[in-house]
């Protein structure tokens, strides 16, 4: 642990939605600058309660959360959300204007930056996905990919501290699922991949954490995790057929 | 998803480069406005009030051939008008005053003098607009709405809707090719039901999706309004070539007026 402020930090956060279901339960976290983490967990565990969290979209339970030093509070939001950026599973959701273009600008010209410096944003993020040229054309003209990709471009024009992925390999295929993986681990952010996709968390965090029942209940480094038959039996998480997490 | 340019909303667009293509959308906009407000200004019952709708046509064909529009496509945009075609065949029969004798029916003059003025401004009309919607994908007549200063809530409305249409309509589709799948086959009383429980499912989704949208934007910064990308200075010569077809239509009018 180092002195400076965690990229990312959670405590004893717990939270319960107004019809009363109680999500989280005391949720501990620390990221660390530059750190890639996987977030583990079956369904219903509490990751998406988690993540809309750290950028202030819910709030009002127990704990803390914190974004580089910065509490997140309501009069902190607008530099919270520009220092966490979250890709949302599916792309159409996360992609909402005309053109690729005007989507990636959508963050950097609502944190009121001049257009020069708005246009030289969207092509160092367009570029950074290898998705350059391509401010023109409509989102539903790209394939299934290429959204997932540009949907990661729309928060990384906002110069993000912390990327937070929900599902980012769902339903791409096998080449769609290997770009975006060279994409991501080009990246010198902190990052918190939510994902069902235990070799993709091995393959790009060297670190997991485990969220189920609304606490954490494991922290450890991917291969050891994914080595623990009991433990991921015990959550409800399963490797692919054949998948050894010791000889990769 | 195997749509068209522009989505489901793009069938409309005929893909160009014409100088109608690329003339600014918001100039476009205020010119088939004008252009329809002269056409409809002009009073039906004078003399030489068929002279002028035939300059009109004249104007009009000819941003179309300019823009290399195709005849089906203006014809395939008249079909709006079919409503108001059944209105105007009835006013002649219905008229009263002095008759006059069609092929054995009797007819009023001042019936069929507001029938033919009817139909033919409702016609040039709606071939201007069909212009307008051949030559314009429809995220730039959005674009040319907000720049007409169209309150923000309505041009966010509208490019959701531009932006959405295709995914709505792929939910649509395979909705239906669930329900075909699994052997029905839409025919009856019956179906009404099956039809109205997916559009009730569809509505859901679409306001699932809303909400997840909402989410999106909110944590990219979003305060309310839609940020406007910059918007380049029209010179004096772009607003001078749009507006020469309600201009030109405009000089037809007064001349009719003057010396007719």
């Amino acid at each position: 642990m180092s002195t400076a402020p965690a990229a990312l930090l959670v405590e004893d956060l717990a939270f319960a939605y107004p019809d009363g279901h109680q999500a989280l339960f005391g949720v501990d976290l620390r990221l660390d600058p530059g750190e890639r983490v996987a977030l583990l967990g079956p369904n219903g565990a509490g990751k998406t309660t988690l993540v809309l969290h750290l950028n202030g979209i819910l709030s009002g339970g127990r704990g803390r959360v914190d974004v580089g030093g910065l509490p997140v509070r309501k009069r902190n939001l607008p530099e919270v959300r520009r220092r966490v950026g979250i890709v949302f599973q599916d792309p159409d959701d996360q992609l909402f204007m005309p053109t690729v273009g005007e989507d990636v600008a959508f963050g950097p010209r609502n944190l009121g930056l001049p257009e020069p410096e708005v246009a030289a944003r969207v092509a160092a993020a367009l570029e950074q996905v290898g998705m350059a040229g391509s401010a023109d054309r409509p989102p539903h003209h790209l394939s299934f990919g290429q959204r997932r990709r540009v949907a990661v471009a729309t928060v990384l024009s906002m110069h993000p501290e912390v990327l937070v992925l929900d599902e980012p390999s769902s339903n791409l295929d096998p080449a769609g699922r290997r770009e975006l993986a060279e994409v991501l681990t080009g990246l010198p952010v902190t990052m918190l991949m939510v994902t069902h996709d235990l070799p993709y968390a091995l393959q790009l965090c060297p670190r997991s954490v485990v969220l189920d029942g609304g606490v954490v209940v494991a922290d450890g480094p991917t291969r050891d995790l994914l080595a623990d038959a009991d433990l991921l039996a015990a959550h409800r998480l399963e490797l692919p057929f054949g998948f050894d997490p010791t000889r990769v | 998803m195997g749509a068209g340019h522009g989505g489901p909303l793009g069938a409309a667009y005929v893909a160009g480069g014409s100088v109608v293509h690329r003339l600014e959308p918001h100039l476009k906009l205020v010119a088939v406005l004008a252009f329809a407000l002269v056409v409809v200004a002009t009073p039906v019952h004078a003399g030489w009030a068929p002279a002028a709708y035939a300059g009109y046509a004249a104007l009009v064909l000819g941003a179309a051939a300019v823009a290399r529009v195709p005849a089906g496509r203006l014809a395939r945009g008249l079909v709006v008008e079919v409503p108001f075609l059944a209105f105007a065949l009835l006013l002649p029969v219905v008229s009263r005053g002095p008759r006059v004798e069609v092929l054995g029916l009797s007819l009023s003059e001042s019936g069929l003098a507001a029938g033919g003025g009817l139909l033919a401004k409702a016609t040039l009309s709606v071939l201007a607009a069909t212009v307008l919607a051949a030559t314009t994908e429809p995220r730039e007549l959005v674009r040319g709405l907000q720049r007409l200063r169209l309150p923000a809530l309505l041009v966010q409305i509208l490019s959701f809707m531009v932006r959405y249409a295709d995914v709505v309509g792929g939910e649509l589709r395979r909705m239906r090719v669930a329900r075909e799948s699994r052997g029905f086959r839409g025919r009856g009383p019956g179906a009404l039901r099956v039809v109205a429980t997916g559009a009730g499912a569809l509505f859901v989704r679409s306001y699932e999706r809303g909400e997840r949208v909402h989410l999106a934007m909110l944590s990219r910064g979003y305060t309310g309004a839609l940020p406007a990308g910059p918007a380049a200075a029209v010179p004096a010569q772009a607003w001078l070539v749009t507006l020469s077809l309600p201009l030109t239509a405009a000089a037809v009018l007064a001349a009719g007026m003057l010396l007719g």
